[in-house]
């Protein structure tokens, strides 16, 4: 180093005795080591400088305040935790709004912890994992302010091929995919969340073993989902429980941009299911939907090509039971709504005044895992039983798709008296 | 020219916070003398300390380094790029007939980044922006870019990226600005880490290399085997692989086109790459149609969708979500996600012709 650089070293750090207010709360205020306070003038160039020199069991901390972040963030470093003092209004917000980049934060480090913090308004996604073990978002917000809006970023909480993720006590706004949004990931809990004004509240997707319990889904266009996409390298999903959720007022209009496939989902889903293979939901409260409670789809309805040979399209091996659904759906809409509304009219029923059955399925079963009679084996049933409607037993179509092929839909729930395993819940390390 | 960013306060940022004071200061030992030279370990503040040019300003590139060119270059808004590879003595590059080169522990790869004050006039100067380089060090390949000062008398580490406001006169004589964005360190990586995240050269593969020497004299492999660069060619020069350049109308659309997005696409969109959750490979070695986006439906684009349905439709390159991407400069929505704010007009013509000239329709 040469001298001048050495005087120059000498003049930052004196210089630097005078930056910034660490903020109230900061998670470092008083701690000694492996803790880097953020301070509130700090800019994003110094915060991205902070996540490129952590070091493995580091904190990065936030004040209370807003933090004005011009790009996106990234953190590749292993086993660091980024905690502010809040995600209320009151805590700490990293703003986006004027963002030049894709995303929020990306983190493809492992064993991050995110908590305690507030993220607004991101240009794309707004806190994506890829590739991680070991996910962790707690006490989370994650908010486009300006509510629904086609032009919000995709997803809210994003991992993506991770395995042992933990979201909890985390709320998301406004994103025109996913709210919470796990995709092509492995052991797996979502709990005590609240999503709502996104497109779909929480999504589960081509995941294997994921717990999602005691969350609220409310005011997104479809509450809850489960799906199973071609063409990716995680083909199908498999072993998800969904239990002890409030799924209730999802109608926001759908308001995702055309092409995405959440843009299928009617406006008014409670849960939905798309080619879901060990699926278990039981113990919901779903209520006041305009187009359906419970729906259960294979991909073929969605009429999109694919050619994915180790993909397999269909719903099987789903366990539905106990569920307490509440209000008829009497204002199905677009085009699966529509099918919807046919197959009622199908069977002499005026969804207007009778309302849909609450719980449907499209009818596409696999045929290689059928008898005789064209249902599905035991062991891959579709098994429906002791869900309520207003208290009474939940009315249930089959829709026999595809339509009008000289087969009419059925309301007949004996098929579907049946019970399989309950699936392991899952455990993280 | 204006610089954005805040580099001084974030080399301070450490001394303000409640740390170790284990905050990393860049480490740079390197033995005196003249000649290219790096660190065992560590990375250099300033880009004088590697000794790779004799008059830096000017670059002027020291006698040890050779110059290279691309076939088919990475956009990088209409700047000027200027590639040097060194190898120590005595040492050489190994052939690969996909990936890079593979080069020996000491090799270094350069590239200058300017803008030309007047695309037309190469007589009007230029404006040097950074210097990237890569490094590789017994533990791995580093990567690091420098940004020149006003003077450009040195050029200063830059871990955080940088924002240059930069100016131009375009080929059509039109006046052009860019806020220009000099890469952090972990946007190195999401380029340069193409397969599992491991940081690796992109540029010196063989088939971008299969081209005229910067010189203009003889083949650049050619000159490199010659020079006693390179070994384990093929001996046959007609089986080793070359990019047609996006205006070389002797060869398909189809093999431009793809060249094209296998050095623009496919650090990050190929199998073990950052954009692999997507399923969209556009890898040259890929010939499933869907896999490269025909009729391919979406999986996480959100706005990057743009309305249309699928990647790539056959002959509507206006319903294709590929174009409009390519054409976009919303951040959210333009690909490559990094590196681009302006739309590159030229190679957004050759992937419409080539989707345009696509037999085929989708559902």
């Amino acid at each position: 180093m040469t001298k001048l650089a050495s005087m120059l070293w000498i003049a930052l750090a004196v210089g630097a005795l005078g930056c910034g207010d660490n903020g109230d709360n900061n998670p470092c205020n008083g701690v000694g080591e492996h803790c880097t306070v953020i301070p509130l003038d700090a800019t994003a160039a110094d915060i991205q400088t902070a996540l490129i020199n952590a070091q493995p069991g580091d904190t990065i901390g936030f004040g209370a305040g807003r933090y004005v972040i011009d790009r996106d963030l990234s953190l590749t470093v292993d086993n660091v935790r980024l905690a502010g003092a809040g995600s209320g209004e009151d805590g700490t917000i990293l703003s986006f709004a004027t963002s030049s980049g894709a995303q929020g934060l990306l983190i493809t480090g492992d064993a991050s912890v995110v908590e305690d913090l507030g993220f607004e308004d991101s240009p794309g996604d707004a806190l994506k994992w890829e590739g991680s073990t070991g996910v962790t978002a707690r006490r989370v917000r994650v908010e486009w302010t300006n509510g629904p809006d086609a032009t919000n970023g995709a997803y809210g909480v994003y991992p993506v091929q991770c395995s042992n993720v933990l979201i909890e006590d985390t709320t998301v706004r406004g994103a025109s995919d996913a709210g919470i949004y796990v995709g092509q990931s492995d052991n797996i809990i979502v709990r005590n969340n609240i999503a709502r004004e996104n497109v779909a509240g929480i999504e589960i997707e081509n995941s294997t073993r994921a717990d999602v319990y005691g969350n609220l889904a409310t005011a997104n266009t479809g509450g809850l989902l489960v799906f199973s996409l071609p063409g990716l390298q995680v083909h199908n999903g498999a072993g998800t429980r969904v239990y002890d959720n409030e799924i209730v007022d999802n109608n926001t209009p759908n308001f995702a941009p055309a092409g995405n496939i959440v843009g299928l989902v009617p406006t008014g889903t409670g849960i939905a299911i798309l080619a879901g293979h060990g699926v278990e939901i039981y113990d919901n409260h779903i209520a006041n939907h305009l187009s359906i409670h419970i729906g259960i789809v294979g991909y073929n309805i969605t009429m999109r090509p694919y050619t994915d040979p180790l993909y397999n399209p269909y719903s099987d091996s789903l366990y539905i039971h106990d569920n307490q659904l509440e209000g008829v759906s009497r204002e199905p809409t677009g085009p699966l709504g529509f099918l919807l509304v046919q197959g009622m009219q199908e069977l002499g029923r005026d969804p207007t005044t009778a309302g849909v059955a609450s719980i449907v399925w499209d009818g596409d079963a696999d045929p290689a895992k059928v008898d005789g009679n064209g249902d599905l084996m035991s062991q891959f049933a579709l098994c429906i039983k002791n869900n309520t409607l207003d208290g009474a037993a939940a009315d249930y179509v089959n829709l026999r798709a595809p339509l009008n092929s000289g087969v009419t839909p059925t309301t007949d729930l004996a098929p579907h008296d049946c019970t399989l395993p309950a699936l392991p819940p899952v455990t993280l390390p | 020219m204006r610089r954005v960013a805040a580099g001084v306060l974030a080399l301070a940022l450490g001394a303000c916070s409640g740390d170790d004071g284990t905050t990393p200061v860049p480490d740079c030992e390197v033995a005196p003398g003249t000649g290219p030279v790096m660190p065992a370990t560590g990375l250099c503040n300033e880009l004088s300390s590697y000794r790779l040019f004799t008059d830096l300003p000017g670059q002027v590139a020291a006698a040890e380094l050779t110059a290279f060119d691309l076939a088919v270059p990475l956009f990088s808004d209409y700047t000027d790029k200027h590639r040097w590879l060194y190898l120590p003595p005595g040492t050489s590059a190994t052939w690969s007939d996909v990936d890079a080169l593979e080069l020996p522990v000491g090799a270094m790869l350069v590239k200058t980044f300017a803008y030309a004050r007047d695309r037309r006039d190469p007589g009007a100067g230029r404006e040097l922006l950074e210097t990237r380089v890569l490094l590789h060090q017994s533990v791995g390949w580093k990567a690091a870019s420098y940004v020149y000062g006003d003077d450009a008398s040195d050029a200063e580490l830059a871990v955080a990226g940088d924002v240059i406001d930069a100016s131009w006169i375009h080929d059509d004589g039109t006046p052009r600005t860019n806020r220009y964005q000099v890469p952090n360190t972990n946007q190195c990586l999401n380029c340069h880490g193409e397969h599992l995240a491991v940081l690796t050269p992109l540029g010196p593969k063989a088939r971008h290399l299969n081209r005229p020497t910067v010189a203009g004299g003889g083949n650049q492999l050619e000159a490199m085997i010659a020079a006693g660069q390179l070994t384990g060619a093929p001996a046959d020069l007609t089986t080793w692989p070359r990019d047609p350049t996006i205006d070389d109308t002797t060869a398909s659309l189809e093999d431009r086109a793809r060249a094209w997005l296998d050095i623009n696409c496919a650090h990050c969109h190929n199998p073990t790459g950052a954009a692999r959750t997507s399923g969209l490979d556009l890898s040259i070695t890929q010939t499933d149609r869907e896999a490269i986006g025909v009729c391919k439906t979406p999986v996480a684009a959100g706005t990057g969708s743009g309305g249309r349905r699928y990647g790539i439709v056959p002959g509507q390159p206006d319903q294709s979500i590929l174009v409009f991407r390519l054409e976009s400069t919303e951040p959210e929505i333009r690909m490559p996600e990094l590196g681009r704010n302006l739309v590159h007009t030229e190679s957004v013509a050759l992937i419409r012709a080539w989707i345009a000239a696509m037999p085929g329709s989708c559902p």
